[in-house]
């Protein structure tokens, strides 16, 4: 049996002997290029500044998308999971908007606001707030009313109340909503770039998908992939373990 | 002191308790009996201040605790902090003491789950107490314990109380347990609820 820890690259290596196969099997780098022929590209890339340049652009739109939709997708979900009255209210609209195509969404924001900054972290974030709050609502639904009471009884101010009674018992909840969050969210910040900014990892996919240059295509989504990797091994998993280890206490 | 003046409590369409009127001084315990399903939690939750939908009155001190039958704690946060975040203004050293006085002494950093249930219910008297409480609410606190263990914390909450005199209201359907603790007993009876005329 190989060691836990060791799985998850073993799993990669896996994904890379198939690219690698498939590669060798299709035998036109034009289509399917193996990942040493990126390796040259992708130094030329870094060495010119360009990919830095690009992937800072993208990982600062998925940030701001990030942190804008989880901070009001979180509040939405606690307020309608708390409020049976509001989520009367407001399921209709969150129903609405968790069926609405991003790219309808994304096309509005850049006609309604123009194509700026602003626009496309906002298109990406209302993409994101129905799921975020979709996923809190049961949280919020499933808080203890005994924790509650006790709360009440001991007169715990409300900030206390939040941070000490309901964000730990609602953590799960946001963890997994975090973690499906990034996720999506980096993939509709390319479609956004793709469609109307002039900088950022979907821009450069654009770019090249117009030069059918599958090589460079590769070369600037993958180096995001890894990006985002480390995000979640180095942010995402280490923040989920330290709000669980009471758990394995 | 506790003044308690409800007039009526419905759920919906059917009122649950009729006129309830009592008074716990200061360093009295009360206990309320009752059967099950009288109304005797419903009054519970009007006096602790967690119900507010009824017609009536109630004048409470500002600074309440509660026991809860089960521990009712912050099961992600240390022994310590489950003191300190529901006493504002108590401190460390303290907490620490109101840990010790209930037998957990070196217990502080652990969180609740890594304590017994016994250790767990110490803990939610020691933050009953911690916060010189002007009321006291106890919910069945010894319901489901075995009664070696439920004659323990019997005499550790009297100890507590003596120390504290908080105006305590004890909700039970035990009548040996109201008979130790409490210093009157009044009696739920009737549909909706009232108070039988004390004997």
């Amino acid at each position: 049996m190989p060691d836990n820890r060791a799985t998850p690259f073993l799993s990669i290596l896996g994904l890379l002997t198939l690219w690698v196969v498939a590669a060798l099997l299709t035998d036109d780098p034009q289509t399917l290029p193996t990942p040493w022929q990126l390796i040259p590209l992708f130094q030329r890339e870094l060495a010119s500044g360009e990919l830095v340049h690009h992937l800072g652009a993208t990982l600062i739109r998925v940030m701001w998308a990030f942190t804008l939709a989880m901070g009001f997708g979180v509040a939405l979900g606690i307020v309608m999971g708390r409020s049976e009255r509001v989520n009367r209210w407001l399921d209709p609209w969150l129903v609405i908007f968790l069926n609405l195509p991003a790219l309808v969404l994304i096309v509005l924001c850049y006609l309604w606001i123009g194509l700026t900054e602003i626009a496309a972290i906002l298109a990406v974030t209302f993409n994101k707030i129905p799921n975020v709050a979709t996923v809190v609502r049961e949280g919020a639904r499933a808080l203890s009313p005994d924790l509650d009471a006790m709360a009440k009884v001991y007169r715990m101010s409300w900030l206390a109340r939040l941070r000490h009674v309901v964000l730990p018992q609602l953590a799960p909840f946001i963890a997994a909503a975090a973690r499906g969050g990034v996720a999506v969210i980096w993939k509709i910040v390319l479609v956004v770039e793709f469609l109307g900014r002039s900088s950022g990892i979907g821009f450069q996919i654009h770019l090249y998908f117009q030069l059918f240059d599958v090589a460079m295509v590769l070369v600037y989504a993958l180096s995001f992939i890894f990006v985002m990797l480390l995000v979640e091994w180095a942010i995402l998993q280490p923040w989920e373990r330290r709000v669980r280890r009471w758990r394995s206490a | 002191m506790i003044k308690v003046a409800i007039l009526s409590k419905s759920y919906g369409d059917t009122q649950v308790l009729g006129r309830v009127e009592f008074a716990v001084q200061a360093g009295e315990t009360v206990a309320l009996v009752g059967p099950s399903g009288i109304g005797k939690s419903t009054i519970l939750r009007i006096v602790a201040g967690i119900d507010g939908a009824f017609e009536g009155q109630v004048e409470r001190p500002d600074a309440a605790a509660i026991v809860f039958q089960e521990p009712t704690l912050l099961p992600w946060r240390s022994a310590l902090d489950n003191l300190l975040l529901t006493c504002p203004g108590l401190k460390r050293d303290a907490a620490l003491h109101a840990l010790d006085r209930v037998g957990l002494a070196g217990k502080d950093k652990e969180f609740p789950g890594q304590l017994s249930l016994g250790q767990q219910r110490r803990l939610s008297l020691a933050r009953a107490f911690a916060g010189r409480p002007g009321m006291l609410i106890l919910d069945e606190p010894f319901v489901s314990l075995d009664p070696h263990m439920a004659d323990t914390m019997m005499t550790l909450t009297e100890d507590l109380i003596a120390e504290a005199r908080p105006a305590t209201l004890l909700v039970t359907h035990a009548e040996a347990e109201a008979n130790r603790l409490a210093d009157r007993v009044l009696r739920l009876q009737g549909d909706p609820a009232t108070l039988k005329a004390e004997s």
